[in-house]
């Protein structure tokens, strides 16, 4: 598609399509990330997860350029959006769609709009094929017959879908996905889940989701990483996950409550502290 | 020594403030060419800070105009001169009393729209969303609100003036019994078209001067229900503060 093209970018031959190298990350003096290294393969369902405050969601605005590592390299297609410009990003943005955790969707525009924003904003595609392009994708999220809702009228479910037609819309090579799961009802769940795969299967796309729902994931994802202490704790396959000998992902991937993330937050000495 | 050091503290960050606002206001120039190209975007926001703002800029014009025909009158018959009542309050709404007034109700009803609608944009992630489908927020959301207030508000205050002049008319000629062709002929003998540049002038200013103050404090809002309340709250004060300031500034510059 005519979105895609973008002078600046060589296929490289390699089967990943992001490689982070390297990658060092702080917030002030609390360090997130310290020499993070990662390669996320082409075509496959890639999931990310780690307890909460490990800096998933850090990890993907890195990715997406939003942020910028004190150190390191992170290679999309060979190109390393740490030292692009701003336009630059932007052209390679195209590229990428990205579903935030609550949708995101637009909300002064309907359910019709928010799916045709991109293709307003970076083509000059006329109207009848705008609307034929907006009507398929909100048939492949089952919510064509809610085009002309109003994001507030739709529940947590049905917005995240409305958003994963929008990140469809320009036909990106790579989907990411920041905690599609949180807050859903079983039923909606389960939809996204079926989508997440749909969309994958018939699309050939990359898909990197971050969660911490070990279990769906497990259904979905063709590999996972464990990130846990500002580095990549365990990856592989769920059954390499699951009989990993880390102590840290034996906690997180079977959901025990204490281990080496402790239960306690850092605290004084508990008597000590009750009789002053 | 702490009492020095505090107020050399606020004194660096009140200068930092101003340089980030500056820094702020020439991205938004920067992306103005590029949102002229889509109209419709400004035409709607004219309507949203200026159409809506048209109820409560007309009642307002209406009593200001009112009172200063009640006050007006008052002050001129003591010494005999109704007549100059036409006069005075014209050259009173049109320097000062419409561009002031419409500024500051612009703040408190659009300007507070404005910063909590793009303070909860970002809190939503609709901002981020924009920029991850490489749209930049600037020129799809601050550059249009900014340019709808600065046309807003001198169309506000050339409406506040006239419903003003009405006002006056109203109370000082059909109530208190002013003669209608001395108010009429005085006034149109006196206003010079200088007079009412000065309030076209200030209208134009002060319309950049809120809806900058507006935008700036909605981008910059923390992404909080507090911060967009407190970034609401800062728009309204700034917004009337610097009107003011620059009402002294540019009257002492014009006369």
């Amino acid at each position: 598609m005519a979105l895609a093209q973008e002078p600046h970018i060589a296929l490289p031959e390699t089967a990943a399509i992001i490689e982070i190298r390297d990658v060092h990350y702080s917030v002030g003096n609390r360090a997130i990330f310290s020499g993070l290294n990662l390669s996320i393969p082409r075509g496959r369902i890639t999931a990310i997860m780690g307890p909460s405050g490990t800096g998933k969601t850090t990890l993907l605005r890195l990715i997406t350029g939003q942020i910028k590592p004190q150190r390191g390299q992170i290679l999309f297609d060979g190109v390393d959006v740490t030292r692009l410009s701003v336009r630059d990003l932007y052209a390679l943005r195209r590229r990428m769609g990205m579903l935030f955790q609550n949708g995101a969707l637009l909300t002064d525009l309907d359910v019709f709009e928010n799916v045709a924003f991109p293709l307003r904003e970076h083509t000059k595609l006329p109207e009848a094929l705008i609307r034929h392009i907006v009507l398929t994708k909100l048939q492949a999220v089952g919510l064509r017959g809610a085009a002309r809702l109003m994001p507030a009228e739709l529940s947590g479910g049905m917005a995240r879908r409305v958003a994963l037609a929008r990140a469809m819309a320009t036909d990106p090579d790579l989907l990411i996905y920041d905690e599609p799961f949180t807050g859903l009802d079983p039923i909606s769940m389960g939809m996204i889940v079926r989508l997440v795969r749909q969309m994958h299967n018939a699309l050939g796309i990359t898909s990197i989701v971050v969660s911490h729902d070990v279990e769906e994931l497990s259904q979905l994802a063709d590999v996972g990483f464990i990130i846990a202490g500002g580095k990549v704790a365990a990856q592989g396959t769920f059954s390499q996950l699951k009989n990993a000998e880390s102590e840290i992902v034996h906690q997180f991937v079977n959901g025990l409550a204490d281990g080496p993330v402790p239960f306690h937050y850092p605290a004084p000495d508990y008597y000590e502290q009750l009789l002053a | 020594m702490t009492l020095l050091r505090e107020l050399l503290d606020s004194l660096r960050s009140f200068v930092a403030t101003v340089g980030a606002v500056a820094l702020f206001f020439v991205r938004v120039l920067g992306q103005i060419p590029r949102a002229l190209l889509r109209p419709g975007l400004i035409v709607e926001q004219v309507y949203n800070a200026g159409a809506l703002s048209l109820v409560i800029i007309m009642t307002c014009g209406l009593f200001v105009g009112m009172v200063l025909g009640l006050q007006g009158y008052d002050l001129l018959q003591r010494f005999g001169s109704e007549d100059a009542l036409g006069t005075g309050s014209a050259l009173a709404l049109i320097k000062e009393l419409g561009p002031v007034v419409t500024a500051l109700l612009f703040a408190g009803r659009a300007g507070t729209a404005l910063a909590s609608e793009i303070g909860l944009m970002r809190a939503t992630d609709q901002l981020a969303a924009m920029e991850m489908m490489a749209v930049d927020p600037f020129r799809r959301v601050v550059a249009p609100r900014f340019l709808g207030g600065c046309i807003a508000v001198p169309l506000l205050t050339m409406i506040f003036i006239s419903i003003g002049i009405f006002g006056v008319q109203l109370i000082g000629v059909q109530q208190l019994g002013v003669d209608a062709a001395a108010f009429w002929s005085q006034m149109r003998a006196s206003v010079d078209v200088s007079d009412v540049m000065e309030g076209v002038i200030k209208g134009c200013v002060f319309g950049v001067a809120c809806s900058l103050i507006a935008v700036y404090e909605g981008y910059t809002a923390t992404p909080t229900a507090e911060g967009v309340g407190r970034a609401t709250t800062r728009t309204v004060v700034i917004s009337a503060v610097l009107t003011l300031l620059l009402d002294y500034m540019l009257t002492a510059a014009m006369l």
